[in-house]
């Protein structure tokens, strides 16, 4: 499992930051945003790679888990 | 040659990404006390592009302003695309663009040659429009931002707003769409040189050959696609006319290469809040691919003219268009206001 913490960023370096990430190929990722916008362009993005995401929210941060 | 500073990582939003949204907008104005004036033929109350007043019976002034941070490197380039997006407004409105004042932005680490490179950007686009530069307000920031505040003139009988469109209007948009996605896209370094160079030229080209070939033409109203997006813009001309707007979604002129890069996520923070300001104003009446939807809520930076021209000239007016501007696309119609402001087809 490995986390990406991109609360501070905004679009597009969550979705690079995660893409850096994803060439270790790992199963599973932690992903943290601060925004929706972040929200949403990292979920299409670990769609785009296959994974599934889920979401949780809270005070206006949000965690994605992403499983292959 | 290449820049020692990259402008854009000097940015946090790109181009007409950077935009607020309209919804805040117009919060932010609400209950003001403002002077009403017959002579003023467009304000602020109908969210146009630029504001018109009357000077006599065959003369009004258009005025204008657009500015926003570097969406590309080339510092003259980047002068070029800001001012051709400031000066687009004044064509919006069917208007010839005259005088322009430059406002400028420096970051610390922009030495003179590259500001003067986006200087000469903005020139090089005024000279082209026949405007002129007169002058201008440049200050020291963290960020830095190029526009332009634009006066042009118009024939009071011949303004074009984006709220005059009538039913059996033909819509017509004179630059594909896309350029938001691409240029998010290209700050992970993933879109191909001539894609981008693609859309540097279309950013940089003027609408002021879209504008002449339409006043030849009976069009009731237009406006530009910008930072509100196709969808934000047409809903806002859609609103204004108090019509229903049908966008054929196959016909609408997008480049191919931002629908893979919208399924990756390299979508701008702009479109999501054009997204949330436009949403309840459409009815979907097809399936549309998510990243198609994407493409739609896009903001342009510079983008084309959406024209509504009558029925009986449409035909012509588009053939005219597309001869001079290879791109331009019929993309839907007017109806009467039914069901919703816009309807996707």
């Amino acid at each position: 499992m490995t986390t990406v913490d991109a609360r501070g960023y905004s679009c597009p370096e969550p979705v690079i930051m995660l893409r850096k990430a994803m060439m270790k190929k790992d199963a599973a990722y932690t992903v943290l945003v601060d925004n929706a916008a972040s929200k949403e362009n990292v979920t299409r993005y670990a769609e785009h790679e296959g994974y599934t995401v889920s979401a949780r929210e809270a005070n206006g941060e949000y965690t994605l888990t992403l499983k292959q | 040659m290449e820049p020692d500073v990259k402008l854009t990582k000097l940015a946090s939003c790109a181009g007409c990404g950077a935009k607020v949204g309209a919804g805040t907008l117009v919060k932010m104005l609400d209950g003001f006390r403002t002077h009403t004036d017959p002579r003023l033929i467009v304000g602020y109350d109908k969210s146009d592009d630029a504001s018109v007043y009357m000077v006599s019976d065959d003369t009004a002034i258009v005025q204008t302003t657009d500015f926003f941070p570097p969406i590309v490197d080339d510092p003259f380039l980047y002068g070029q695309i800001a001012a051709t997006n400031a000066l687009s407004d004044v064509y919006a409105m069917g208007g010839e663009p005259k005088l322009a004042l430059n406002i400028m932005c420096l970051a610390d680490s922009m030495d003179d040659k590259i500001v003067r490179e986006i200087l000469r950007g903005g020139y090089d686009k005024a000279y082209e429009a026949g405007a002129i530069i007169t002058g201008g307000h440049t200050i020291h920031g963290a960020e830095p931002i190029y526009g332009l505040a634009v006066t042009g003139f118009v024939h009071p009988k011949r303004v074009l707003t984006n709220s005059g469109a009538r039913p059996g209007d033909v819509l017509i948009l004179t630059k594909p769409l896309g350029v938001g996605i691409l240029t998010t896209a290209a700050k992970a370094d993933l879109v191909k040189p001539e894609t981008m160079n693609a859309i540097y030229k279309q950013m940089a080209t003027l609408n002021k050959t879209a504008r002449d070939i339409m006043l030849r033409f009976t069009v009731h109203s237009c406006t530009d696609v910008t930072g509100f997006s196709l969808m934000g813009h047409s809903f806002e001309m859609a609103q204004g006319s108090g019509m229903s707007l049908h966008i054929d979604s196959l016909s609408v002129p997008f480049h191919m290469e931002a629908l893979e890069f919208a399924d990756m996520g390299f979508i701008p923070a702009g479109a999501y809040r054009n997204r949330t300001y436009v949403e309840k104003g459409i009815l979907k009446k097809c399936e549309i691919p998510r990243a198609l939807e994407d493409i739609f809520f896009d903001p342009q930076t510079s983008g084309g003219l959406l024209i509504a021209v009558a029925e009986k000239d449409a035909k012509d007016c588009l053939a005219a268009l597309q001869a001079e501007i290879p791109n331009a696309a019929q993309i839907g119609y007017v109806t009467e206001l039914h069901e919703n402001y816009l309807i996707l087809e």
